[in-house]
């Protein structure tokens, strides 16, 4: 058939990415995937097809013109390779580590078809790692507008605001309310998948364009919006505070000692660096049976994180099964090949604990998948009498976050959904002239890439804004 | 960086620290507290604010030496720095005139307390106070707390000043009307308070003090049980209603990481309680 014409030769595997040794990498915190060399690179550039109708570009969220990249990088133009890439995405060092790209650009890939899809992550770490150690390329600085914005939460889409907007030359300033700049990518995605010096880079890129970053101002309290244009002299303001507010379960015994949200787990280990404790001061404790309810990113995450910090048996326990598991299949494969263990079809209905407090025991009911509910997926409904009891001396609730709440509460006149995302355009634009947000505290939680798209388009509309605004 | 600009031993182990901060000293309201990390190996502690000046730029809190990082603190000179400071965070205590309030403060928390006399006073409020240490040595500023007050009581845990415990406060709400009752200090103390207020029908006002990180209401550590609902001290409080919360469960949820911080001050002693063996910020 189609095969026998005579075709390019499809090279149905892709490249293999070495790794650290499962048996090595439970145990420490440095990088697992450890990336393509040069070589490497190009022989996986070389599968791509340069398809003319490309298919993978509309599993992009920001449109990435894939087939031009790997052009460029096949003819060792690296430098206009990696700059194709960032006319769409300026975060591709982050991106190329934790996108879905399974669940997107390489889900269209035409090679997928016949064996394993072009591993266009893979490429772009490439690049982005290739020009960062080489240092970043300045851009020449515009002559200053004399608008300002303030930026509100130093997560992917507040820092891709900031750049673009420094880049036009508007004065920027960053407030972030925690201590270190990057969101989710500092607090949240631990240092084995993200290297934070990867997002360091890139935050100092953004203040060497000019942008000003002020750490430790949580706005709704320090200053509110309003304040921030009116006495303040803002023209402009962006809001990218994130889906940051944990979930609980409800149930019985959930205070005790030992049970964590993943938000405080990841936060204690990730952004106060627990797991160096006690040369850095923020305690955290970990105990022999570690349990993980939930099943997407912020589980595994919180799983993988436990077992490095020394847990003897780490268990997953999700309410639906194997197929509905939210969290990215290579990031469940990384697990499993660690030695975590998951267990499906399952949720908690109580905690046990000692007379000092701290949490001994997790009782369960078993599941049972229902008829489809909204989101699509079956619905877990329990088994009645199937209550069984594990031993647990660490949990970790990864059972969802919600949008931070205080800027909504803080300011006048801003629109609200019922779940508390803010209301916005298109472009970010929101019920309130001159104010826009975007990232997570507009979709819920959502992803690195939907975040930074976000803020491309915000700024976009930002900067339109400022051009026809007269000077005050 | 924030400037520390006095350090002064209130009592033994109480230290007041006034830090350059202008721009909370200008946004700063009575009840609400920052967040201090003294360097960047440092825990974010929460402390509540003692006062803020905002045309000195300057905010002022009062801490007691419990622990590795307050104690690492209370050796800062004047004309140190601090690494980073949040705030002000939580929310700003309710002020109006209420009628007559009686404030109950123990411990450190009588410096924000102060304050917060100071505020409700000028609001127009009959003030009763009473403030209280386990022992005499302990207790500071009580002149300035009794120029404030309308009537001022004094008491320790071991009696040795004026009244020993809290019983003598019954036979204060015995006499008078009270309108409002504002407590704070060690969660005992305030559980306590509460239950004296309580079948006198006063509402009761305590400030929490769960273990907090973030404070900015996305970790979940600080959740406390009020009314049966889970509450977070950071962004739902830190003052809650005395009678609807559950402090049984607050006062163990402080005590979590109690190995870790026993461990954690030890090294410090063993250092010698000084910046050696540990990088320079
Ligand atoms: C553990 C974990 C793992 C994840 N893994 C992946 C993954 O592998 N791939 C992927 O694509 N996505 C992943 N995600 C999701 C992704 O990180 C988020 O969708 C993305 O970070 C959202 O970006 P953002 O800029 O909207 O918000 P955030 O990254 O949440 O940043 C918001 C920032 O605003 C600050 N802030 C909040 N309120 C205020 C305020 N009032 N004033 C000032 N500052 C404020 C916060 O401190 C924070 O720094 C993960 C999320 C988590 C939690
Ligand atoms: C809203 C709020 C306001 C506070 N205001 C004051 C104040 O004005 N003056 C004052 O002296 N203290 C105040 N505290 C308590 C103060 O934060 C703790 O004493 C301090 O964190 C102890 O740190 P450490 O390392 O010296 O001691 P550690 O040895 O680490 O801890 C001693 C005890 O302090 C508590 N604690 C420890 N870490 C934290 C933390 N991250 N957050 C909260 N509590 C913790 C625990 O109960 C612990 O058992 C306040 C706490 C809260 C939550
Ligand atoms: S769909 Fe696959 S083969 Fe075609 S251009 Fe895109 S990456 Fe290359
Ligand atoms: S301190 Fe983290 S939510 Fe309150």
């Amino acid at each position: 058939m189609a095969e026998s014409k005579p075709k390019p030769k499809i090279k149905k595997e892709s490249v293999p990415i070495l790794k650290q040794k499962p048996e090595d990498r439970r145990r420490n915190f440095n990088e697992v995937a450890l990336g393509y060399t040069e070589e490497q690179t190009l022989e996986e550039a070389s599968r791509c097809l340069q398809c003319p109708k490309p298919q993978c570009i509309q599993g992009c969220p920001v449109e990435i013109e894939i087939p031009a990249f790997i052009k460029l990088l096949r003819e060792g133009q690296y430098e206009e390779a990696i700059a194709k890439i960032k006319e769409k995405n300026s975060l591709p060092a982050i991106c190329g580590r934790v996108c879905p790209q399974e669940e997107q650009c390489q889900k269209f890939c035409v090679v997928g078809k016949v064996g394993e899809p072009i591993s266009i992550g893979r490429l772009e770490r490439f690049l982005a790692d290739w020009e960062r150690d080489r240092g970043f390329a300045m851009p020449k600085k515009p002559p200053a507008t004399g608008k300002s914005v303030a930026v509100i939460g130093a997560g992917p889409a507040g820092l891709t605001v900031a750049a673009d907007l420094a880049k036009l030359g508007h004065k920027v300033v960053i407030f972030e309310a925690l201590h270190l700049p990057g969101g989710v990518l500092v607090y949240g995605i631990p240092e084995f998948r993200l290297p934070k010096k990867i997002v360091q880079a890139e935050v100092d890129y953004i203040q060497k364009l000019g942008a000003e970053l002020k750490l430790g101002y949580l706005i709704g309290r320090t200053y509110t919006i309003p304040e921030l244009l009116k006495e303040r002299g803002f023209d402009a303001a962006f809001i990218g505070t994130g889906a940051g507010l944990p979930a609980f379960m409800n149930v019985p015994g959930e205070n005790l000692g030992g049970i964590y949200s993943a938000s405080e787990f990841l936060i204690r280990v990730n952004l106060m660096k627990s797991y160096a404790f006690p040369e850095y001061d923020t305690p955290i404790r970990i105990g022999k049976h570690v349990v993980v309810i939930g099943g997407g990113n912020v589980a595994m995450d919180s799983a993988r994180s436990a077992l490095r910090l020394g847990a003897e048996e780490v268990c997953i326990v999700y309410r639906r099964s194997r197929e509905e598991l939210p969290a990215r299949r290579e990031e469940v494969e990384n697990a499993e090949e660690e030695g975590i263990i998951c267990k499906f079809l399952a949720t908690p209905t109580r905690f046990i604990g000692d007379e000092k407090g701290w949490v001994r025991q997790m009782e369960c009911i078993c599941m049972e998948l229902g008829a489809p509910d909204d989101s699509g997926r079956r619905r877990p409904v329990p088994v009645k009498g199937s209550e069984f009891i594990m031993d647990t001396d660490t949990a970790v609730v990864a059972i969802g976050r919600s949008p931070n709440p205080i800027i909504q509460r803080t300011t006048g006149g801003l629109e609200v959904t019922r779940r508390g995302t803010i209301v916005a355009e298109e472009n970010g634009k929101t019920s309130l002239e001159g104010v826009y947000a975007g990232g997570d505290i507009v979709t819920g939680e959502a992803t690195v890439i939907s975040a930074m798209g976000a803020g491309k388009k915000a700024a976009k509309a930002i900067h339109e804004y400022l051009t026809k605004k007269p000077f005050a | 960086m924030y400037e520390v600009l006095k350090n002064m031993e209130l009592a033994p182990k109480i230290r007041l620290f006034e830090v350059y901060a202008p721009e909370m000293a200008e946004k700063a309201k009575p009840g609400q507290f920052v967040i201090v990390i003294i360097d960047e190996k440092g825990e974010r502690i929460p402390l509540t604010l003692a006062g803020y000046d905002a045309e000195n730029g300057t905010i002022t809190f009062v801490f007691n030496e419990v622990g590795k990082t307050t104690k690492q603190l209370g050796i800062l000179r004047e004309g140190d720095s601090i690494w980073n400071i949040t705030g002000p965070l939580g929310n700003p205590s309710e002020i109006r005139n209420f009628g007559r309030v009686l404030c109950v403060a123990g411990g450190v928390m009588i410096a924000p307390m102060l304050l917060q006399v100071k505020a409700l006073r000028e609001a127009g409020n009959t003030i009763v106070t009473a403030i209280g240490a386990r022992i005499e040595e302990l207790l500071f500023f009580e002149e300035e707390v009794k120029a404030l007050s309308h009537e001022f009581y004094v008491a320790t845990d071991d009696g040795s000043k004026s009244y020993k415990g809290l019983d003598f406060l019954r036979q204060i709400l015995a006499k008078k009307k009270f309108d409002r009752c504002v407590s704070m200090g060690p969660v005992v103390m305030m559980k306590n308070v509460s239950e004296i207020t309580k079948p006198f029908g006063i509402p009761t006002v305590v400030t929490l003090t769960p273990i907090m990180v973030d404070g900015m209401g996305m970790c979940g550590v600080c959740r406390v049980t009020v009314g049966g609902k889970m509450m977070f001290g950071c962004v739902d409080g830190p003052e809650f209603d005395g009678h609807q919360v559950d402090f049984d469960g607050l006062i163990k949820r402080q005590r979590m990481f109690l190995p870790e911080e026993r461990l954690s001050a030890l090294l410090w002693e063993l250092q010698g309680g000084c910046e050696c063996g540990r990088k320079q910020a």
